[in-house]
């Protein structure tokens, strides 16, 4: 009998094997069946799921290679169901936006597969396994479905994401070879007394951090992503800032945080400034952008430097309170799913613009209020939420993020806080220089959103909006689970 | 009740959506009227304590982080929730000839008020700042989309500076939160903050604040934000969202941070002088007559600063006076220039108006004109003197320089007031006397019924200011920094 998250893996990879099979007439329409059965999947996790509990629930272990202690053990805990939520979301979005080829929705469906395994996966090879399952079909998406530019930015992407996962897998062999397991419950478990001694440890916490902060991508090891995001087509634009980047966030948290407690109490200024870098550099650079979607790339590092800043804060002093602890925590959870859904829904706004226009340059765009009026007020939607309006998803997780860390920190939330001038600044900017000024000629025979596209952008725009007002069902998810990890980390 | 008016003005703006463009204006005008009902029932009910801030409704909202949808009432608020209702009725009247995209241009106009009576009632900081920055979007649409001259320009500066000021208090309520433990503002009214953090938090809040309320030298989104806006647009600018910001700085800035405020206070002080004098001497040598108002509201403004600097019962009920004051009056002038002139002259240059011999023309715009000004030179008799000269006896008691440099401030403004209405109105070419005044569309009803309430407002609390001030009073006298 197959486990329901198993099942959950697994669906999206027959999904896969269904499509390079059958050969269907209409690809978009099989994967978007088969993210239907994953999301009812995911719904039903969420539902079996005890939110009071704080450990892991709904697990399967099997043994699979005893003599390495590489078992299969998935599971699912609060931040866990979270990131799956969010998986199972983001990708009907995706194919949503945009008609990909049969091959390309076919990569789609392994890449939304490894992120299941990733997101479930309790020991580190196997964790290991779909962390790197998920890098090949990204790289294969970008490199024969992408834009302009595509093989240089693939073979960029390739190199710092492998570059990193060599740096982590030789990091776990050091650590495997100095206690002989893999398997996270008890490597955290033994984290608090000092995993390894001497230089070692500092060699182990140094590549597991290299890889992360590749995938994140932290300062400076951000090159990468904006070339990627720009070439990759819509819909795989999506899922990688939707889906992949979450990857690098919860292997902070799972991994770098639990295991080297102590060295991250020493480390944590350094850290603390590269993630300010992050946030205050990241808008200013989308400020000098003249495409739209590399603009939002750039926007992106910003919102998940703010993820990193609430969990380097309060991982590097060890004065913090258990309740600044669980705010911030709290924050960088729901940053982490609200990032997920608005950053895909610029893509996607960027996409639909694209669609009609065929470029996507800031200046080819002009006086579109006065033409489409529908697609302006939704797209100023997603951008204020992108922003933190208040109201609206992004601030709740902001405000909980700067209440936790400006209590140990307060001198670099204040400068954070200038990286939310700066977005506000480059929206806003975009926004007149789109939406406002006099009609520009190429845009005259725009057509407004229509039905179909309608329907896609309603149910988001909602979640932004309920997120924002009645935060408390999306905390109903992880509080247990925060409050659990708060104690672990103060 | 008071926090139906809220409920009523977002309901109104909702259902304006749906329904079809014929009942927009109607609808609009009914759901102002509404809120403005609501506040004058609960101003009339004498079983209402107002000199502390009473909880309305106290709801949870977001338990695990302390939140609370949570409104609470005193003089203060009653005072700005009235000026409110006062503005958003005469800027829908004054609206009444909008035809293009009207459903939206009241959508956006009812979002401004239903905002701003959300801040004048919250009692929770993190309600306060939802509601705060809600203001902002609506605002910028309003101008960006509904505008004049320079439209995008102008909408762009003053949600920059928006941005800007939020950012500030946004980090203020974070570093509140952490100390104070508590987003409740009469918890936190408590709450002992150390002189060392309210030293340097004190500064932000109150200058993230006084931003939209136009302080000296980050007024300049103002005049060309004013300029810009629609009439109903600049009307809703100078009569509510300058007060959010100065409601704001005392609310939360002051009230909190008593010993900071000690601190500071000369600073404000200073810049709230340099305000009223330079803009007062900038709007002199303006040539477009929007210009020359959007100055005065920053010069007035400077009024209100100046009567908080004070930190006497006097200087600073004088203030909260001196925003309803200016709500009106400046809502008032900005519709004559904006509304009753610019729509049928097409222009606003005084060089080309004085040649109109618009007080022939349009009598009754010259009439309400000349109310307008004297209101604003603070006339005996105007709401304005009465604020005015309240704060002025508060400054003496502890800036008697202010006062000095402020009574010469009057008569500038006082000299481009009048300079103003001459040149707007009263400047005939004496050759040109005999010749009869173009043809005007004639003034509407609907103009004549703002008119009539913004003026019958400024003379009701001119000639009988006890009025507010029997309920300002208490509640500034309950506030921690007077202690």
């Amino acid at each position: 009998m197959v486990g329901l998250i198993s099942a959950l893996i697994l669906i999206p990879l027959a999904g896969a094997i269904a499509l390079y099979i059958g050969q269907p007439k209409n690809a978009r329409t099989v994967a978007l069946i088969f993210n239907a059965l994953s999301a009812f999947y995911a719904l039903l996790l969420w539902q079996k799921f005890d939110a009071t509990a704080p450990g892991l629930q709904i697990a399967e272990r099997h043994a699979w290679i005893p003599s390495i202690g590489a078992e299969y053990l998935v599971g699912v805990d609060g931040l866990s169901l979270l990131l799956v939520l969010l998986t199972s979301l983001v990708f009907p979005f995706a194919f949503c936006a945009q008609r990909l080829e049969r091959g390309a929705c076919a990569l789609m469906l392994v890449m939304q597969a490894a992120l299941y395994g990733t997101f479930t996966a309790q020991n580190f090879v196997l964790w290991f396994l779909f962390y790197e399952m998920s890098l090949i079909p990204a790289f294969l998406l970008i490199k024969m479905y992408g834009g302009e530019n595509r093989d240089f930015a693939a073979v960029k992407f390739f190199i710092y994401t492998f570059f990193g996962s060599v740096a982590m897998l030789l990091a776990f062999l050091g650590i495997y070879f100095a206690k002989g397991t893999f398997d996270f419950a008890t490597l955290a478990g033994l984290g608090k007394s000092g995993l390894l001694t001497g230089n070692l440890k500092w060699f182990a916490f140094a590549g597991i951090f290299l890889g992360l902060a590749v995938k994140v991508p932290l300062f400076p090891f951000h090159t990468w992503l904006p070339d990627a995001y720009q070439t990759a087509p819509t819909g795989v634009s999506m899922v990688l800032t939707g889906g992949l980047s979450k990857m690098g966030v919860y292997g902070f948290i799972r991994l770098l945080v639990p295991l080297f407690p102590n060295e991250i109490k020493i480390a944590g200024p350094w850290l603390l400034a590269l993630v300010v870098c992050s946030i205050v550099f990241a808008p200013l650079a989308a400020w000098a952008q003249r495409d739209l979607k590399r603009m939002v790339a750039y926007l992106s590092i910003n919102h998940l430097g703010y993820c990193l800043l609430g969990l380097f804060a309060i991982t590097a002093r060890s004065t913090s309170s258990l309740m600044d602890t669980h705010a911030a925590l709290s924050g960088v959870f729901l940053q982490i799913f609200n990032h997920g859904i608005t950053a895909a829904a610029l893509f996607y706004f960027v996409g639909l613009l694209e669609q009609r226009r065929g470029l996507r340059g800031i200046d080819d765009f002009g006086g579109l209020m006065q033409r489409t009026p529908l697609l302006c007020g939704w797209m100023s939607v997603a951008m204020f939420s992108s922003l933190g309006l208040p109201g609206l998803n992004g601030f709740i997780g902001e405000f909980l993020i700067f209440k936790g860390s400006f209590a140990v920190a307060a001198s670099v939330t204040a400068i954070a806080v200038l990286g939310l001038l700066f977005t506000a600044v480059t929206f806003m900017r975009a926004m007149q220089s789109l939406f406002g000024g006099p009609l520009v000629e190429s845009c005259s025979g725009f057509s407004d959103l229509i039905r179909s596209e309608k329907l896609v952008i309603l149910p988001v725009t909602l979640l932004m909006f309920a997120i924002g007002i009645l935060p408390q069902f999306i905390f109903n998810i992880f509080n247990a689970t925060v409050t659990h990890m708060a104690r672990l980390f103060a | 009740m008071i926090a139906w008016t809220i409920y009523v003005t977002f309901a109104g703006a909702i259902v304006l959506l749906v329904l079809p463009r014929v009942f927009a204006r109607w609808l609009a005008l009914v759901t102002a009227i509404a809120g403005f009902a609501i506040g004058v029932a609960t101003f009339c009910q004498h079983d209402v304590d107002l000199a502390h801030f009473r909880t309305v409704v106290r709801v949870p909202w977001v338990p695990a982080l302390g939140m609370n949808y949570h409104l609470a009432l005193d003089g203060i608020s009653l005072t700005l929730v009235l000026v409110t209702g006062i503005a958003a009725i005469s800027a829908v009247l004054f609206s009444w000839d909008v035809t293009d995209r009207a459903n939206e241009f009241f959508f956006w106009l009812l979002l401004v008020v239903g905002g701003s009576y959300g801040v004048f009632l919250s009692a929770d900081l993190f309600l306060l700042f939802l509601f705060y920055e809600l203001v902002i979007v609506p605002k910028y649409f309003l101008i960006a989309i509904f505008g004049s001259t320079n439209k995008e320009y102008g909408a762009m500066k003053l949600t920059l500076y928006s941005f800007f000021g939020g950012a500030l208090v946004f980090l203020g309520i974070i570093a509140i939160y952490v100390t104070g433990g508590s987003l409740d503002l009469n918890q936190l009214a408590q709450f002992q903050f150390t002189p060392q953090l309210q030293s340097w938090a004190f500064p932000i809040l109150f200058l993230g604040f006084a931003v939209l309320a136009g302080i000296w030298p980050l007024h300049t989104w103002a005049p060309t934000g004013h300029v810009a806006a629609p009439t109903a647009g600049s009307m809703l600018l100078a009569g509510i969202v300058m007060k959010l910001g100065a409601y704001g700085a005392l609310r939360v800035a002051m009230n909190l941070f008593p010993q900071g405020f000690q601190m500071w206070r000369t600073t404000i002080a200073v810049l709230a002088v340099v305000g009223i004098v330079y803009a007062a001497a900038v709007a002199l040598r303006q040539r477009d007559l929007k210009f020359v108002i959007g100055y005065s509201s920053v010069s007035h403004m400077g009024f209100v600063l100046l009567g908080f600097a004070t930190a006497n019962v006097f200087g600073v009920s004088g203030a909260v006076l001196q925003m309803f004051s200016h709500g009106v009056i400046g809502a008032l002038l900005f519709a004559v220039a904006g509304r009753m002139i610019y729509r049928r002259t097409r222009t606003r240059e005084l060089d080309a108006l004085s040649g109109m011999n618009l007080s022939r023309a349009l009598p009754f715009a010259a009439f309400t004109f000349v109310v307008a000004s004297a209101a604003s030179m603070g006339i005996p008799g105007f709401s304005g003197f009465a604020a005015e000269i309240t704060i002025l006896i508060g400054a003496w008691k502890s800036y008697p320089l202010a006062v000095w440099i402020t009574g010469a401030g009057m008569v500038l403004v006082a000299a481009f007031t009048l300079r103003a209405l001459k040149r707007s109105f009263f400047d005939v070419d004496l050759a040109n006397t005999a010749a009869a005044p173009p043809e005007m569309e004639p003034i509407t009803i609907p103009e004549k019924l703002g008119a009539g309430l913004l003026m019958f407002a400024t003379l009701a609390v001119g000639l009988y200011p006890k009025l507010l001030l029997d309920r300002i009073q208490p509640a500034v006298e309950a506030m921690r920094f007077l202690k």
